[in-house]
């Protein structure tokens, strides 16, 4: 076991508003943890500051042990850090295989040359593209869809898409920004088993998510955030006990003393 | 379209391109055809960035003129053959863009069309002043145009007649395409499309947005500096309009009225336009005029061109098809 994600003493800036302080915790290799807290905790921001999308103002990120605070995004996604975002993120005018295909391009290394010249490299990449993205239609359960444009799948479907898009580039460690977000009680169930499919893969999930009773009964650990700084962290039972989560949910009347 | 079908279209084009300066010896027409050839190459070119990579790059025309002047300079004052000057003059467009594009392409949507634009205008301003170097607004004359080219068992092919200019803007007009489509059929192109969808999308896959991005650019500009050399050798004469933001509008106009992204498109926007007002001697200020309100109403009606209109047409007939089969 061990961390394969470290997060110390985090902090973000935005002029002079803290979106994000002080914050340190740690992603056990093979766990689903789950980030949660009141809109506007700062959730999002860890995940910009993690990938490289935002520069922490203080603090570091370590994935296995290395540190990658302030790397590019598509140097965490060489690392093994893959993400969606809040509002479902794809390339919707491709097919569904193309948005996948695409996704692979990371781990392929052919080049402008390779393609004017035809090069066996070139189609060495090509079918390794293909082959991979068969593999995680299948595995995510759109195969059927494979030929649709991405805008013209259902909103559940397109959800599947944007983790396989994801999953496509291979990661160790997978940041979910709320999946399951504007899905029915069916179809949450449906998600729920996707993402423990992930992590039976031996892919470590990092969860942001709104809807408690999804994020209690899937999480190993939760960490809540509010105004930026951590207020809990445990397994489930613990943080829903917690009188400082309840306070930061509900309000100050409600929580037990 | 069939793939089959789309082979034997192809190939038929192919050879009704191949047989015509055997029956047209019209040297207006021919003329026509010879500028259509080269502008259909830039307008090739500026679909790279424009159309598949989503970047609306503005300055085209300096990249044109800048192969072109790069190719007639060398050519004038170093005495060069043409086929070394070619592909020289070539990279020398590809390596203005390259360094345009560093700091250019960090920019994103309009700026980057705004930053291009004022790039062009001071490409323009140089070649105007430089009068030491491009000899300013009295521009280059006498360009050599393209060599001979001796062949092994004797004898050469010479390119002084109207036909064999048009078969040498004819290959390079092929070759454009061949590479172009090679690169866009690629994992190379789909990067690109990839930053045309959504470049933050993209990043978060792992694609190096910028290095993409630069890469398009250049090769882009590279072509276009191809059909500047073209141009400088078989008009013979250059002067700073040919360096004009005018020229990146026209390719731009091409691009978009024939269908971009796509690769027949720009071809045909570009016959279009440089075959309708020849023919109907439109004069100048009223063909900008012209072109501005066409402009406008394809981009109302027709956003995507004449080939994606063509296409959405096609879908549609095909998905009602889909549904009468089904009932």
């Amino acid at each position: 076991m061990g961390a394969i994600l470290t997060v110390q003493g985090l902090t973000r800036f935005f002029g002079g508003l803290a979106a994000v302080t002080d914050l340190s915790f740690e992603v056990q290799s093979g766990e689903i943890l789950s980030l949660i807290g009141p809109n506007g905790a700062g959730k999002t921001t860890v995940f910009n500051l993690i990938t490289g999308t935002l520069l922490p103002s203080r603090g570091k990120v370590l994935f296995q042990g290395h540190e990658i605070t302030g790397s590019r995004p598509y140097e965490s996604i060489a690392l093994g850090i893959a993400r969606t975002f809040q509002t479902t993120s794809l390339f919707y005018d491709e097919t569904v295989a193309d948005n996948l295909i695409v996704g692979f391009r990371c781990r392929t290394r052919m080049g402008l040359w390779d393609a004017v010249l035809q090069t066996g490299r070139c189609r060495e990449d090509e079918r390794r593209c293909r082959q991979k993205a068969e593999e995680i239609l299948d595995f995510i359960g759109l195969g059927e869809r494979a030929s649709e444009l991405a805008r013209n799948i259902p909103q559940e479907s397109q959800k599947r898409l944007a983790i396989a898009l994801a999953l496509i580039t291979e990661p160790k460690l997978l940041l979910l920004d709320e999946p399951m977000g504007g899905l029915t009680e069916e179809e949450n169930i449906g998600m729920m088993a996707v993402i423990q499919k992930v992590r039976a893969r031996g892919i470590s999930i990092l969860l942001i998510e709104h809807k408690m009773k999804i994020v209690m009964n899937i999480s190993d650990r939760i960490v809540v955030i509010n105004y930026g700084e951590k207020i809990a962290e445990g397994p489930p039972q613990e943080v829903g006990n917690n009188s400082a989560v309840i306070e930061a949910y509900l309000g100050a009347g409600y929580a037990k003393t | 379209m069939n793939r089959r079908v789309g082979k034997w279209i192809t190939l038929a084009i192919v050879v009704i391109a191949i047989i015509i300066p055997q029956v047209v010896t019209n040297k207006y027409y021919m003329n026509i055809l010879i500028m259509s050839g080269i502008w259909s190459i830039v307008a090739l070119s500026l679909n790279l960035i424009l159309g598949y990579t989503g970047q609306v790059n503005l300055a085209h025309g300096a990249f044109f003129g800048i192969g072109a002047y790069a190719s007639a300079l060398m050519m004038l004052k170093l005495n060069m053959n043409f086929w070394l000057a070619l592909p020289l003059a070539a990279a020398v467009a590809g390596v203005f863009g390259f360094l345009i594009g560093l700091p250019a392409l960090r920019t994103r949507g309009s700026y980057f069309a705004i930053g291009t634009l004022c790039f062009n205008i001071i490409v323009t301003l140089i070649v105007d002043r430089w009068e030491g170097l491009t000899e300013g607004a009295r521009g280059l004359m006498g360009i050599p145009g393209a060599a001979s080219i001796p062949l092994p068992w004797g004898g050469e092919i010479v390119f002084k007649t109207m036909a064999s200019q048009y078969y040498l803007v004819l290959f390079f007009l092929v070759l454009t395409i061949f590479v172009l489509r090679r690169i866009m059929q690629s994992l190379v192109g789909r990067t690109f499309r990839a930053i045309r969808g959504n470049e933050e999308l993209a990043e978060a896959v792992g694609i190096h947005a910028m290095r993409a991005k630069l890469l398009s650019f250049t090769v882009s500009c590279f072509f276009a500096g191809v059909g500047g050399v073209l141009y400088a050798s078989y008009i013979g004469f250059l002067s700073p309009e040919i360096t004009d933001y005018h020229v990146s509008f026209d390719a731009l106009i091409y691009v978009m009225i024939g269908g971009i992204g796509t690769i027949v498109g720009p071809i045909i926007g570009t016959l279009l336009f440089v075959t309708i007002p020849e023919t109907l001697q439109v004069a100048a200020e009223f063909r900008l005029l012209l072109y501005g309100l066409i402009l406008i109403v394809m981009i109302i009606y027709l956003p995507r061109g004449i080939v994606g209109w063509v296409k959405d047409l096609r879908g549609r007939k095909r998905k009602q098809e889909a549904v009468w089969g089904q009932s």
